[in-house]
């Protein structure tokens, strides 16, 4: 009833092919943008934004990177967490060498450092495919993890072994390091990942994205009608890292305030394939959707008992946790196997034809 | 029909979300001392981590009980489960810090890390004992945060002063010798690396390093292959959580001398020595900590929380063991501290600032130990404006195949070679972090 494009017509190509061709989609993502810049900043508290939203917002982006890869170009990839470090690491020696220079300049410019990388661990994918591609990019995982404990020019020789952000500004706002206000380092993860998001998704509708599904779905075919797939797929692996790349430098930047090694092991490529796969492979919205399932659903929940007024330990509660996440994720697989993105379809179509179905 | 379960699950889902969010996190009261405590009893550290747990929550409780409180004030302690994952650390400070809490202990170099330039900030204290960055034991130039009683470089210097005296008492015996260097891969593994490297050229022996990569932790033949081929002489370990045991259970099949294996304190725990069986007898370990149930406090632990069923411990007698009673002393320091900013300044209830300035005037003396039930459990502990380590007293603890035994005295640290390193490193990590804020905070 409310949600039906009846009587919308459209005059011209251009607004046929439009992202949001129905008006109650474009009403929809005007009113998210709203309440992301506006409403959150005003009425948001500072747990809300340092521990819920930044967070969400980078592991949305990386998820965008994987998405791209993987859900788009078909490429599995374990590397993903080595590739955000590659963006965190760079960053952090970009601007310890211009510690002047705006450091938002610094988290895009990372991006490339981190595709460079993700390049050359993509060359395997011309001649392997499937899960042994995914064996081929965990050895990017070990290397590049192995390189950030072992290179200590890459922590700029620290006793602790450790990157610590120190402050650095943007606009004259100071951004980075302890003495950041949780407003402008949300804005700043929030306008990156809005315009990023933006430019993949018209990359993905374009020629560029046709020609990674068109790997992803028969390369042979593909490369019989001109895809080159050495260029294709070396693309793909380009553009993911970028987006990996960004998210890592941000997720240390604008998040943690310091990494060690650690923060970007296997584990965390894990928590990105497991946004991807649950968000829904080859959806953009989808990987707001994964991203916000494991990340917030968890910190809600631990929120629960204390709401309800009921005591309970700590470590029971993150049992408890695991167990509803983890039984969700599979409920949610085996309902719908195409992640959430799919279920929204399912459910736009059903609003629809709502109340009348056929 | 399976979409309409769905829709109603994610309304709930929704609505569980909303009211989370919208609902205000517990408000702290007035008239209690609040303490979060951040612990994993969850995850592959967890074997570590459940008994430091249980030793602090214990000792406050205690006080609760058997006190009703320091000075009359009753404390609140909260856990907040962090798995030993950096970014749960971090959700634990930020869901805590608006409730007035006094002070931190991270328990994990990482987290520490972290919460470090974000403690002068928000003007709450940071406790790492004996962990975390060395350099912080420079007040100067790091108000907030407190490492007593010891940093990683003392303890590297207590090691190789603990095999000199074993070797006849002079530092110059260890000429000529070999001393392994099995460490966890990590920030935490790497730290005394060059302080071993300065004194293995200062004192002629030859230093051999054996890393173990943190997800290799409980795979450790290859290290243990090279120290069968290179026999060192002795050898000093730097481990945490699986990869203790691991690494007692290969040097116990390669049959290396155990009494000539010495670990850091973090190796210390009952469960590290005890899968290896009879190989691990004669494993020693550094300690600062008593160990046992023989200490008043100790048994009014037992008295007023375990036996009242107020503790988590699984078992009476896993109260007392190593790691536990490391648990006890953070509480304790945390206790002495907030007992003298309640003197310095008067007030009952303090807040973080009077925490802070407790913790940098912490004095606690011999007979303050007595006093306390706590005889013989720690050394004598003072800090200072510039000293916030204390770079205290050691001792060295054996395994006999049951309990770990005390087989040295008390001794000191190398003080004057280490004091100066630290005040480098400090140097270096500000000069990193520029700008790093001046201390306002006035020395008395």
């Amino acid at each position: 009833m409310f949600y039906r494009e009846a009587g919308q017509y459209k005059t011209s190509y251009a607004a046929d092919m439009a992202v949001f061709p129905i008006r109650q989609d474009r009403i929809g993502i005007a009113v998210i943008l709203a309440v992301a810049f506006v409403g959150i900043p005003l009425f948001a508290s500072d747990f809300l934004l340092t521990s819920i939203m930044i967070p969400f917002l980078i592991f949305a982006l990386a998820t965008i990177g994987l998405n791209i890869l993987t859900g788009y170009c078909g490429q599995l990839s374990l590397g993903t967490g080595a590739f955000m470090g590659v963006g965190a690491y760079a960053c952090y020696k970009l601007t310890s060498y211009f510690p002047d220079t705006n450091i938002l300049v610094w988290i895009v410019a990372s991006g490339f450092f981190s595709a460079a990388v993700g390049v050359v661990f993509g060359l395997p994918s011309l001649r392997i495919k499937g899960f042994y591609l995914a064996v081929a990019t965990l050895a990017a995982q070990f290397f590049l993890e192995w390189a950030f404990i072992r290179i200590p020019w890459l922590y700029n020789a620290n006793a602790s072994g450790a990157i610590e952000v120190a402050s650095r500004t943007g606009f004259g706002i100071t951004l980075t390091g302890p003495a950041a206000g949780a407003l402008p380092r949300y804005f700043a993860v929030l306008a990156i990942v809005v315009v990023m998001t933006w430019i993949a998704s018209n990359l993905l509708r374009g020629r560029i994205g046709r020609s990674f599904m068109m790997i992803r779905d028969m390369d042979i075919a593909a490369e019989l009608i001109g895809v080159r797939p050495l260029h294709t797929k070396l693309l793909a692996f380009a553009v993911s890292s970028f987006y990996c790349g960004v998210a890592g430098a941000m997720m240390v930047f604008f998040w943690l305030g310091a990494a060690e090694p650690s923060a970007f092991s296997i584990n965390l490529s894990f928590q990105i394939l497991f946004m991807v796969i649950l968000g829904g492979l080859g959806s953009l919205i989808g990987c707001f959707m994964g991203a916000a399932f494991i990340w917030i659903l968890p910190v809600v929940i631990r929120m629960v008992p204390e709401v309800l007024g009921l005591s309970v330990e700590a470590a029971t509660v993150e049992h408890v946790n695991f167990v509803i996440v983890g039984a969700l994720i599979i409920a949610i697989l085996i309902v719908e196997p195409h992640g959430l993105a799919r279920m929204w379809q399912i459910l736009k179509q059903k609003l629809r034809v709502w109340p009348f179905p056929y | 029909m399976t979409s309409t379960r769905t829709a109603l699950a994610g309304m709930a889902i929704a609505a569980v979300a909303f009211t989370g969010l919208a609902t205000p996190a517990a408000q702290a009261q007035d008239g209690e001392l609040f303490i979060p405590l951040l612990t994993y009893r969850t995850g592959p550290f967890a074997g570590s981590g459940i008994p430091i747990a249980d030793g602090m929550r214990d000792y406050l409780t205690m006080l609760n009980e058997r006190d009703g409180g320091i000075g009359g004030v009753k404390i609140r302690v909260e856990e907040c489960e962090t798995g030993y994952n950096t970014q749960k650390g971090v959700e634990c400070y930020e869901s805590t810090k608006s409730q007035n809490p006094l002070i931190y202990n991270p328990y994990s170099t990482g987290i520490t890390l972290q919460l470090i330039p974000k403690a002068s900030v928000d003007q709450i204290p940071v406790l790492s004992m004996a962990y975390g960055l060395s350099a912080a034991a420079d007040g100067k130039l790091f108000p907030w945060v407190f490492n007593p009683p010891d940093t990683y470089w003392d303890g590297a210097s207590a090691a190789i002063k603990y095999i000199a005296q074993q070797e006849g008492g002079d530092l110059s015996n260890l000429k000529g010798k070999k001393i392994g260097y099995i460490f966890l891969d990590a920030g935490y593994g790497r730290e005394p690396i060059p302080l071993l490297e300065q004194f293995a050229k200062d004192y002629g022996f030859t230093l051999t390093q054996y890393p173990v990569p943190a997800d290799q932790m409980q795979n450790q033949s290859s290290q243990w292959l090279n120290v069968r081929r290179d026999r060192p002489d002795y050898m000093i370990m730097w481990g945490w959580g699986a990869m203790n045991p691991t690494a007692v259970k290969e040097a116990a099949k390669i049959r290396y001398p155990m009494d000539k294996f010495i670990g850091v304190w973090w190796s210390g725990g009952e469960d590290d020595a005890r899968p290896a069986g009879d190989g691990a007898k004669g494993f020693k370990t550094l300690n600062f900590n008593g160990v046992g149930q023989d200490f008043p406090a100790i048994q009014d632990i037992i008295t007023h929380v375990v036996d009242k069923d107020l503790s988590q411990v699984s078992d009476t007698s896993r109260v007392g063991e190593n790691l536990y009673n490391r648990g006890v002393m953070n509480s304790f320091l945390m206790a002495e501290a907030i007992r003298t900013a309640q003197e310095m300044t008067g007030k009952t209830v303090i807040d973080a600032t009077d925490m802070r300035a407790g913790m940098e005037n912490l004095d606690i003396t011999a007979e303050r130990l007595k006093e306390a039930g706590m005889e013989g459990f720690m050394a004598p502990l003072k800090l200072s404006c510039e000293d916030h380590s204390g770079e205290n007293d050691v001792y060295v603890q054996q395994w006999d195949g049951e309990t770990w035994q005390k087989v040295s005295d008390w001794f000191a640290p190398m003080k004057d070679v280490v004091r100066p390193m630290l005040v480098k490193a400090a140097e270096e990590y500000v000069a990193s972090n520029q700008p790093w804020p001046e201390r306002k905070e006035p020395c008395n």
